[in-house]
């Protein structure tokens, strides 16, 4: 698994598309900062539910998990790593871990923004960090999603667009949910539109069976990866 | 070393591989021969680990290749049809990289020194994978299925695309491989399967139909054991003196190919090695002998007519043939399966183009 994940981050930046998805984020947070900076306000969290966050999220992390195990079956790479004597788990984790970190990178600077902010004012830690744990919880379920879309097709930019389109009927679904009017309609879109869950997050609410859930849609599309690529074997 | 048996791999209603079962002990060079989308990639790819198996058992130094994958896939390197690499990498990378994904335990600098030398990539270890020409890539890809010092090597068409010099040096380095590996080849070229294996089999529509060395397929497929000749002197004369010698059971004529010469081609009876008699002959009635060589099958006549008898489905040893089969121990005889149902090969055709398509998409 480390030897996946070594040669899949390392990956990300023998080509621009790790620092084209990193400078998205780093532009995003930090007009935010400025902005919060100038209004002297001291909630770095509310940077993760805002706007242009949750737009950067929705439509560049595809970028990050559109080739994970499609490229490898397209340049027939994968025969190398199915015969090497590694589990399926493992090469399917590694890769997931490494889009991972990436978007963990992505959020780095938030922290930076947060050790800036607390030499000036009050600040509490608590809750910067569950609004963080938040973030990284829905970029996993995110993540895995994608990883998951990525096993269906030889095609990075098949997997890629199928990515965006479902992560922004993810994102409108309790607006299509209250259409219908129907509140229960409403409730299940609510709940199933993990993407919005930043704000829960971010207004010092922690909840444990978020985290359950956030944490087992991630488990759920990373066993759904490895059964995808085993599946290959026995067409 | 490996044992297969009964393996049979289906694609949909396209059974790829049917029935196979042969056993590679230590040490030996093997070539897998046939045209293509003949199945010879897909035994390699069950073999490896890679594609699954519908039925049959795959055993790799006593460990079930679907059972016990890893121990299975830690005695082998494979090289693909095209060479697994990551073009994004270069050399050294990917090499530590494959390295680090086998969990080898030799001191990782000098093991791969070793291979990068090995097989001559050494001048190219720092450059990026996708900048190397076709050679010099299809040598990375072996490097990699060195790493880890395999037991057994499996090389999916090792020299296709290659120019003739490098098919050379691949061919003379797989042939100083098969002194410490097992090694099993494919290939539809059969010269390099001729000059590098040992140990020859051939598959064709998914059924093995011969197996065994070149040298006993070529003497048990050749029904003719006829000698060409060419004598200096006139064709008429030198048919006489031909055609007196005790042994023979015709002599045919093939007129002059050389100024003041003749060429014939004389078949002995069953069982004659009229060689010797033949050039004593000649020198006693004072003829000169240019020259004489044995009119045995190459092996892409015995190819051809294999995999022409395979297809039109029936036999092409006869009774005796297979007699003689039955008496040669089992590792070093020929199994035929000629004798398959042609209704049964014509309705293949069709599901195996479909195959064949899917396979190009």
């Amino acid at each position: 698994m480390t030897a996946i994940f070594k040669r899949e981050f390392k990956a990300y930046f023998t080509s621009p598309l790790g620092y084209i998805y990193l400078a998205v984020f780093y532009f995003f947070e930090g007009m935010y900062f400025s902005a919060l900076y100038g209004a002297a306000s001291p909630h770095v969290e509310y940077i993760f539910p805002s706007f242009l966050f949750v737009l950067a999220v929705v439509l560049v992390t595809p970028v990050i998990t559109m080739r994970l195990l499609s490229e490898d079956r397209r340049q027939k790479v994968d025969q190398a790593l199915l015969t090497a004597p590694v589990g399926v788990g493992s090469i399917v984790l590694g890769k997931f871990f490494s889009a991972f970190a990436i978007y963990g990178l992505a959020l780095a600077p938030t922290l930076l923004f947060e050790i800036v902010i607390s030499v000036k004012a009050d600040i509490n830690w608590l809750v910067y960090l569950n609004a963080l744990l938040g973030a990284l919880l829905i970029g996993a379920a995110l993540i895995a999603m994608g990883m998951f879309i990525s096993s269906l097709t030889e095609s990075p930019v098949i997997s890629c667009v199928l990515t965006m389109v479902i992560f922004v009927l993810l994102l409108a679904l309790p607006s299509m949910g209250s259409i219908t009017g129907l509140d229960w309609v409403i409730a299940v879109c609510e709940k199933v539109a993990f993407i919005n869950l930043f704000e829960a997050f971010a207004g010092s609410i922690f909840h444990i069976i978020d985290v359950i859930y956030l944490l087992s849609i991630a488990g759920v599309f990373v066993f759904a990866s490895v059964r995808m690529v085993e599946r290959r074997r026995w067409a | 070393m490996i044992e297969v048996s009964s393996l049979s791999k289906r694609y949909g209603k396209h059974l790829a591989v049917d029935n196979a079962n042969f056993s590679i002990q230590k040490g030996e060079i093997v070539g897998f021969l046939g045209p293509n989308g003949a199945g010879k990639s897909t035994i390699m790819n069950i073999m490896t680990g890679y594609l699954s198996l519908t039925a049959g058992h795959v055993s790799i130094d006593g460990f079930d290749i679907m059972k016990n994958p890893e121990e299975a896939k830690k005695r082998i390197g494979y090289l693909p049809e095209i060479p697994p690499l990551y073009t994004d990498m270069t050399v050294k990378e990917y090499l530590y990289f494959m390295y680090d994904l086998k969990k080898v335990k030799f001191p990782k600098k000098p093991h791969i020194e070793e291979i990068c030398r090995l097989v001559k990539i050494d001048n190219v270890f720092e450059r990026l994978i996708k900048n190397l020409s076709k050679g010099y890539r299809q040598r990375v890809g072996i490097a990699q299925a060195l790493i880890g010092n395999p037991d057994l090597l499996i090389l999916d068409e090792p020299t296709v695309g290659l120019d003739p010099k490098q098919i050379i040096e691949i061919r003379n380095l797989i042939a100083r491989l098969g002194k410490n590996h097992t090694v099993i080849l494919s290939s539809h070229i059969l010269s390099e399967i001729q000059e590098v294996c040992e140990r020859i089999i051939i598959i064709n529509r998914g059924h093995i139909i011969a197996d065994d060395t070149p040298d006993n397929l070529s003497k048990k497929l050749s029904n003719d054991h006829s000698l060409a000749l060419r004598v200096m002197g006139s064709e008429a004369e030198t048919y006489k003196i031909l055609n007196s010698i005790p042994g023979i059971e015709r002599v045919s004529s093939l007129g002059s190919k050389e100024e003041g010469s003749c060429d014939f081609v004389i078949e002995p009876k069953p069982g004659n090695d009229i060689r010797a008699a033949v050039s004593t002959r000649l020198a006693e009635r004072k003829k000169t002998l240019l020259s004489l060589r044995s009119n045995e099958m190459t092996l892409e006549q015995i190819f051809l007519r294999l995999t022409d008898a395979a297809d039109n489905g029936r036999s092409l040893l006869g009774d005796a043939a297979r007699e003689e089969e039955a008496e040669t121990p089992a590792a070093n005889k020929i199994k035929l399966d000629l004798d398959s149902d042609e209704a049964v090969i014509g309705a293949e055709t069709e599901s195996e183009k479909e195959y064949e398509s899917e396979e190009e998409k």
